[in-house]
């Protein structure tokens, strides 16, 4: 059996600041992720990030990833394993199940972070299993990485960020944006997206939400409708649209799976996207050995996975006995300035809420 | 064939550079796709949406999030069931069926 001193599982923004800190102070990394290329789903970000760091701001996700991906290359203490599926993680002996190109192997590390990142949120509505019902990561994914696009005509369902940033990147691929529908009054992204969105002169529907997508083998249109004050649809306020594409963007939720598999504590917190670990300030579980960063950890932006990431792995690293006491607790403080700098903004403060409730929960467990 | 509208040609950020062209098989009919991309975006670029037909009510699948996470795609390759078209990288004269419900049992070659 092979064996690591940090195993990560996930290759994305807080997974790769992780190895890069960690490995800074010489720990050995064994970086894991069932893609072949680095990046997580920055891959496919070609908007320009906002965030704190003087590395990421004002830069495309694109590019972010190009440059973390060629610092893990560079980088000896890390090995990367691409085109890797982590299939389980055996808590009596710690030991992760790998499915590689090669077949079936074992891995076990003294520590492991889990920086899986996230899924997308169903909504309920009848035809919302048609081909043609896509996740906003899916549509990105397809034409931002594949250079193919969805469809001719797209319906977007929610105007977070995500949401905004897609029908504009829908747009810039040169397919047609029929209308964009957000169930609350107003618009939940940042007012830049949003400026752009109507600048490009897209219908935006507040207060509206789809009633059902329908077709016989694919979507082949979409009916949406207003909303009264109780989320539910006004008869008589359908409007049909000649969609080919519904784009979800209502939402993420933590790809948890390896933490419950582990026995870590774990709390429902809606803010944070549903179900998460219970963790502290070093970004550790409830189980000893066991930290998480980024999205798995609550739902949040790249900037602030990026800096969970370093966070988690200079703790790490610190775990290990390999960084003096002083070091550790002033970069410690300027990484927990990063994150609180980070979650400044409305949004932020439902965050920062959230993560209060999490750490009141510490040495609790959760069972459903 | 392929429509030609479908692949982006031009774009304000991104290049797609031309790839190597492979024949490979839907159902029985030639097609043709990019030697590495996913499986799944050949067949979007060819118009095949439907790639999966669901356990219980045989109702019609496609890909759902394209990143081999939610097993919506899942489609035959070569006889092996229960392959991922979204993540699965095409191959010259690679032969991709619908798969319906969980697919036949595979019969290793002993």
């Amino acid at each position: 059996m092979k064996t690591t001193e940090l195993a990560i599982v996930g290759a994305g923004p807080a997974g790769v600041c992780a190895a890069l800190e960690a490995a800074s102070y010489g720990v050995k990394v064994t970086l894991i992720d069932r893609d072949d290329e680095i990046g997580g789903q920055l891959v496919k970000q070609t908007h320009k990030f906002f965030g704190w760091h003087e590395k990421s701001a004002g830069t495309r996700g694109i590019v972010i990833s190009r440059n973390l991906a060629g610092s893990v290359e560079e980088n000896a203490s890390i090995c990367f394993m691409g085109s890797t599926e982590a299939l389980g993680y055996y808590k009596d002996d710690g030991v992760l199940l790998l499915e590689t190109p090669q077949g079936i192997e074992k891995l076990k590390s003294g520590r492991l972070l889990i920086a899986t990142g996230a899924c997308e949120k169903m909504i309920l509505f009848p035809g919302n299993d048609l081909p043609g019902v896509y996740g906003a990561g899916a549509v990105q994914t397809l034409m931002n990485v594949h250079g193919v696009k969805p469809g001719d005509s797209v319906l977007m369902i929610g105007s977070g960020n995500i949401g905004l940033i897609v029908s504009y990147q829908l747009v810039q691929a040169g397919v047609k944006l029929a209308a964009l529908v957000e169930a609350l009054p107003g618009i939940g992204g940042y007012a830049v997206h949003a400026s752009k969105i109507r600048r490009l002169g897209i219908p935006i529907f507040t207060g509206y939400s789809i009633k059902e997508a329908y077709g016989t083998d694919c979507v082949e249109g979409a009916i949406i409708w207003q909303l009264d004050d109780n989320w539910q649809g006004i008869a008589g306020t359908e409007k049909d649209l000649n969609v080919d594409v519904v784009c979800l963007a209502t939402g993420l939720t933590p790809l948890c799976e390896f933490l419950w598999q582990a026995g870590a504590g774990m709390a429902y917190v809606p803010a944070l996207g549903g179900f998460v670990p219970l963790y502290d300030e070093n970004m550790k579980t409830t189980v000893d050995g066991i930290y998480v960063a980024g999205d798995v950890a609550g739902i949040e932006e790249a900037s602030t996975a990026m800096a969970e990431g370093r966070l988690a792995g200079l703790a790490i690293a610190n775990s290990l006995g390999k960084v003096s006491a002083g070091e550790f607790l002033e970069k410690r403080r300027v990484s927990l300035e990063e994150l609180e700098q980070l979650r400044a903004g409305p949004t932020g403060k439902a965050i920062v809420e959230g993560l209060a409730g999490l750490r009141g929960q510490m040495g609790k467990r959760v069972s459903v | 064939m392929e429509s030609s509208e479908i692949r982006i040609k031009q774009h304000p950020i991104l290049d797609f550079p031309e790839r190597r062209k492979v024949r490979f098989y839907w159902e029985g009919k030639e097609l043709l796709g990019y030697e590495g991309e996913p499986v799944a975006s050949a067949l979007h670029a060819a118009g095949i949406k439907v790639l999966h037909k669901s356990m219980k009510e045989g109702r019609s699948r496609g890909f759902f999030c394209a990143i081999g996470n939610c097993s919506s795609c899942l489609v035959i390759v070569d006889g092996v069931p229960n392959v991922r078209a979204c993540t699965e990288k095409l191959r010259a004269g690679m032969r991709v069926e619908m798969q319906k419900g969980v697919g036949p049992a595979l019969i290793s070659k002993e």
